[in-house]
């Protein structure tokens, strides 16, 4: 009898483990294109045989839901900019939106494997991303700003470096400075960078899982500065008494969407939405209402 | 099949050669044995201790209670305070008491891995106290009752006699706790720290790459357990000559 039992046990595991590892559904190219929205319609219909996302109709996207004014979460749905813009996006080509909240360093990954179809979190183009990933046009301006405790003897970036060489590029980080990032943001990246790349090096660098526990620690006096992108630090520093930013930003740069690089047709329609949205008026509409004009 | 393993060597050489990145995983397991190390002595010396003051009391309430010496009302004290200890260590996430020795309670110290090994050791030291408490229980009463009637106090009765039975029986769960304890650093990154999941997980955001760096970092993890498990394993047999 408990034999039985166990080999009906065994069996049940066997099927669970093959059910779990079973191909995915596999995807259907006869059916009809994919609904596009009449405005977008233009740029889509030369990929009309290509399916535009994994899951037809839907449009999902990857995000790091800790990042205000870009994404964060509202009770139990998710806000910001990035957000209403996918939604506008997703409207324009006649798809559902579906949001997925993973850690920022999962994103572009997630979406170079087709896992998620774009990936929105105040996401700055860079040479290394554009290897695993294509971009869409920009859609927004990211300023990577650095917040100090008031009264910090750092009154520029440039503070942190104790030599330059002869044509005034940094050369060497003062002793006991440490910079806090949010892992794996450009901020980090460019922090990490040796003094010569305008970073401080390594060493000097903590890396913090989410902005505001970088934050903390700069209130803690655990590292001299945090570097972030501009709008979650104006919100840390109104959040958060004893901080400001520095006048000079770090750096400036631009926010794209991130999309698997086989999938061009869904890049050209989102890019057509975007044009669209932009000339609209409909992408500043969205951002005035997240970042207020100063 | 060529294609397969010329595709896995680029994936390899991106994740670990090209940018260094191998060098964040050899800093990062330092960093994560230095913690495990570290943690794993003050749990231990901890641990014995919690776990001498519950056992004495558990032992031996009945004949204090019949004495009423301020002995019994000092222990009593002493055992209530470190069951609250056991409790309160026991009953919150290790996560979330590396991030309250982190944000709370050391604001002052700079040093992230030694907030990591003093989190680590608190929190293993209760877990090491209920694996000794439960190995003194197991020991005979005659053996303690031996001990006295040879005219050793009760202190000496322990550490001469209890104490290394002691120690012998709870060597297996003890090389448990110290495999756990070293797969918990892996929430150091939390707080900023460079463990060696950290590292995997920062070549996985730089590379956009999960498989590689995730997988070696498995792989050491694995690596070091089964070593850990071989230096106990001759330890306990080394043990037991005195059985024979």
């Amino acid at each position: 009898m408990k034999k039985v039992l166990a080999i009906v046990l065994a069996a049940a595991l066997c099927l669970a483990l093959f059910a779990a590892c079973g191909t995915p559904a596999t995807t259907d190219d006869t059916t009809a294109a994919p609904t596009v929205g009449s405005t977008a319609a233009d740029d889509t219909t030369a990929a009309a045989d290509a399916k535009l996302t994994a899951t037809e109709g839907v449009l999902v996207m990857a995000t790091n839901a800790a990042f205000p004014p870009y994404e964060f979460k509202e009770g139990d749905n998710f806000a910001g900019i990035d957000v209403e813009i996918a939604t506008a996006i997703a409207e324009k080509l006649g798809l559902t939106l579906e949001i997925q909240d993973v850690e920022f360093g999962s994103i572009v990954g997630g979406v170079q494997t087709g896992k998620f179809d774009i990936g929105m979190a105040g996401m700055t183009v860079t040479e290394k991303r554009l290897k695993s990933v294509n971009f869409s046009e920009s859609y927004a301006k990211g300023i990577q700003s650095v917040i100090v405790p008031e009264g910090s003897d750092l009154t520029k970036f440039d503070d942190v470096y104790s030599e330059f060489d002869a044509e005034g590029n940094p050369a060497a980080v003062k002793e006991g400075i440490i910079i806090g990032v949010q892992q794996d943001t450009t901020g980090d990246i460019y922090c990490s960078s040796d003094p010569a790349d305008f970073g401080v090096g390594e060493a000097n660098v903590i890396r913090y899982k989410v902005g505001a526990d970088a934050v903390q620690a700069l209130k803690a006096g655990k590292v001299s500065a945090v570097v972030i992108d501009n709008e979650p630090a104006k919100s840390f520093v109104a959040a958060n008494e004893g901080l400001k930013i520095l006048d000079t930003a770090y750096t400036e740069e631009n926010y794209a969407i991130a999309i698997a690089k086989e999938n061009t047709a869904l890049l050209d329609a989102v890019n057509g939405a975007l044009k669209a949205l932009t000339e609209e008026g409909k992408v500043a509409e969205i951002i005035a209402k997240y970042i207020p004009a100063e | 099949m060529a294609e397969f393993f010329a595709s896995i060597q680029k994936k390899f050489i991106l994740c670990f050669v090209d940018d260094g990145f191998w060098k964040w995983l050899v800093q990062g397991f330092k960093n994560s044995l230095v913690i495990t190390f570290f943690a794993v002595i003050i749990g231990f010396l901890l641990g014995v201790v919690l776990a001498t003051v519950r056992s004495s009391y558990d032992k031996n309430e009945e004949s204090l209670r019949l004495r009423k010496g301020i002995g019994y009302y000092l222990l009593r004290f002493f055992n209530g305070l470190c069951k609250v200890y056991i409790t309160v260590i026991r009953g919150v996430p290790v996560v979330v008491q590396l991030m309250i020795w982190y944000f709370v309670i050391l604001v002052s110290q700079k040093n992230g891995v030694i907030v990591a090994v003093v989190a680590f050791g608190f929190n293993s030291a209760a877990y090491v106290a209920e694996i000794f408490r439960g190995g003194i229980m197991s020991i005979d009463g005659g053996q303690f009752e031996a001990g006295r009637s040879l005219g050793f106090n009760y202190v000496q009765t322990m550490i001469y006699i209890i104490i290394p039975q002691v120690i012998k029986s709870v060597l297996p769960t003890l090389l448990n706790e110290v495999i756990a304890l070293l797969k918990e650093t892996s929430v150091a990154g939390y707080v900023g720290i460079m463990d060696l999941t950290k590292a995997g997980d920062l070549i996985r955001g730089r590379t956009f790459e999960a498989f590689m760096p995730l997988i070696a970092v498995a792989i050491i993890y694995l690596i070091t357990v089964i070593v850990l498990t071989k230096v106990f394993g001759i330890f306990e047999r080394r043990l037991r000559k005195s059985e024979r």
